[in-house]
């Protein structure tokens, strides 16, 4: 016991302090742990299936293989599709709703029409897309009713990133364009769209995962085939084999994860499964390596 | 016939009546400094100018500001065309996240000149107009935010110089800058007071004093007096000048 008031010394441990820290250390390293560990199973059961064979041949009872080749070109496909329909989309919705609209009613109707959509069930948006895509517009079961219908339910996502990358963006940013005469579209393009690229990018990453992990919603629009494109007949052939692919049936990684699970096929399930976390993994790589570039002077 | 001339200038945002009857006169080739404390309304008059105010959503705007004898409140008045006579420079120093030249040459472009060796004799006297080209003249190609703050100050004066405005809003320039960046700003804007005409927006008398040729009161969004630099520091009519000059506001 020293008499100094002043000293520097902490003369008790809280024990509720304590108790609090512990807490939060458990919960964190927990987390970390579950994903690790869930990470690892999946890897280790589905290392057995995983070989070249099962990366680019077709299941097959005739041919006597297992595989997911097809599942694989469906999966780009249908992201690259999704994306390259609901990113312009998503964006330009953006863009409207917070440089061009007023503040208002009809902002508040449109922003909560989006939140709305954001939280609708995607195997809703599979139902709507079979209905409406499949039925009334007769695209059947095909890859295009799939993206089309994904389109519907990353819309949102898209939406919102983009107008959270856009509400960064520093006013001053907007006041120095407008403020040497430039037009609003000339500012957005040129300052305010490169400003936000990072933001857009996030969303676009996510939007992706959405994609590649869907299985509800494309169960029923864009099926569940398998067949590769016949490829490597030359390039024209070849492109003109893929663009036909379109409006065939054709199954992604995780539907087809699903109907090996509901089969009871467990081994080439955990396979699929391997494969589809080293897309998704390879995917966000690629895309901020080629849209997050050139921001060096931030 | 005045540069700028402001009659009966009424702002509001909503129901809030931000500038109440406003009549104001700015001579050609001279700074008028605007000055009042905090939320007096000397900003949001300067945004009038150049119609900057429009970008909030619920401004209203009463009365006539002739620039040059236009109303720029007319009906048909494209704001491009009036900024591009009306340039502004604002509290903080931020330029674009491009490069010095991109930076100066962003006016320019945005109203549509091209040519390659046009665009660089703009930048180039831009940057010399701004006493910046000196500082930057082997590093045009480097990102802006390698800058220090007064040169992004002055960088932001000749991104609004290349433009070739007649009129140059300034929203309390020097603010957001050390000591030595200020003087050098300040030395600027007089040398900019005898090619165009400068409004300035600041909060401290001596400044408004060491640059003004005219200078303006404002106080709670109304136009207190206004007048010769000479005449509204050292004979103020108005009480509630004097009272401001002497800290009492």
């Amino acid at each position: 016991m020293t008499g100094n008031p002043y000293t520097l010394h902490r003369r008790q441990i809280r024990p509720l302090e304590l108790f609090g820290r512990a807490a939060i250390y458990g919960a964190s390293s927990l987390s970390v742990f579950l994903l690790l560990g869930i990470l690892c199973y999946i890897f280790w059961r589905g290392s057995r299936t995983v070989n070249v064979d099962f990366l680019t041949s077709v299941t097959s009872a005739l041919k006597q293989t297992v595989g997911i080749g097809g599942n694989l070109v469906n999966t780009l496909y249908i992201a690259i599709l999704t994306l390259l329909v609901a990113m312009p989309v998503g964006v330009g919705a953006a863009v409207y709703l917070d440089e061009y609209m007023s503040e208002g009613r009809g902002k508040a109707l449109v922003e909560w029409a989006i939140e709305i959509l954001a939280g609708v069930p995607s195997v809703v948006f599979g139902l709507f897309g079979m209905a409406f895509f499949g039925g009334v517009l007769h695209m059947g079961y095909s890859l295009l009713n799939g993206a089309l219908t994904l389109c519907c339910m990353v819309l949102p996502l898209v939406v919102r990133n983009t107008q959270e990358a856009l509400r960064a963006v520093p006013a001053e940013y907007r006041w120095g364009a407008l403020g040497v005469g430039a037009s609003r579209w000339h500012m957005v393009r040129t300052v305010l769209l490169p400003a936000a690229r990072p933001g857009i990018v996030t969303g676009m990453i996510l939007a992706l995962g959405r994609i590649v992990g869907e299985s509800a919603a494309l169960l029923f629009t864009a099926g569940s085939g398998r067949f590769l494109p016949g490829l490597g007949r030359g390039i024209y052939r070849d492109l003109q084999a893929l663009a036909g692919k379109v409006v065939c049936s054709g199954g992604t990684i995780a539907v087809e994860l699903y109907l090996q699970m509901q089969s009871g096929r467990y081994e080439v399930a955990f396979g699929a499964a391997c494969v589809l976390l080293v897309l998704v993994f390879i995917m966000q790589v690629l895309l901020r390596a080629v849209a997050g570039k050139g921001r060096r002077d931030e | 016939m005045n540069k700028v001339s402001v009659t009966d200038l009424n702002l509001y945002y909503g129901s809030r009546h931000i500038l109440k009857h406003v009549n104001l006169e700015i001579r050609e080739r001279t700074v008028m400094a605007l000055m009042g404390p905090s939320g007096c309304g000397k900003s949001s008059f300067l945004r009038c100018i150049n119609r900057m105010n429009d970008l909030a959503g619920d401004s209203r705007v009463e009365g006539q500001i002739l620039v040059d004898g236009e109303n720029v409140y007319d009906r048909g008045v494209d704001t491009s065309l009036l900024r591009k006579k009306v340039g502004m420079v604002f509290q903080q120093p931020v330029p674009f996240p491009m490069s010095i030249y991109d930076n100066v040459a962003y006016g320019p472009r945005a109203h549509g000149i091209r040519g390659r060796s046009r665009l660089e004799k703009i930048v180039v006297q831009a940057l010399e107009d701004a006493s910046l080209y000196g500082e930057v003249r082997d590093r045009l190609g480097r990102p802006a935010a390698g800058l220090s703050g007064g040169q992004k100050q002055r960088l932001c004066i000749a991104r609004a110089l290349a433009v070739s405005p007649g009129v140059l809003l300034m929203d309390e320039p020097t603010s957001a800058l050390d000591p030595a960046s200020t003087l050098k700003i300040e030395e600027l804007i007089r040398k900019l007071g005898k090619k165009l005409t400068v409004v300035i927006v600041t909060h401290n008398i001596q400044q408004a004093m060491r640059l003004a040729d005219d200078a303006a009161l404002f106080l709670d969004g109304e136009l207190v007096e206004w007048g010769s630099s000479g005449q509204i520091f050292l004979r103020p009519r108005d009480k509630r000048t004097r009272q401001y000059m002497a800290g009492r506001l």
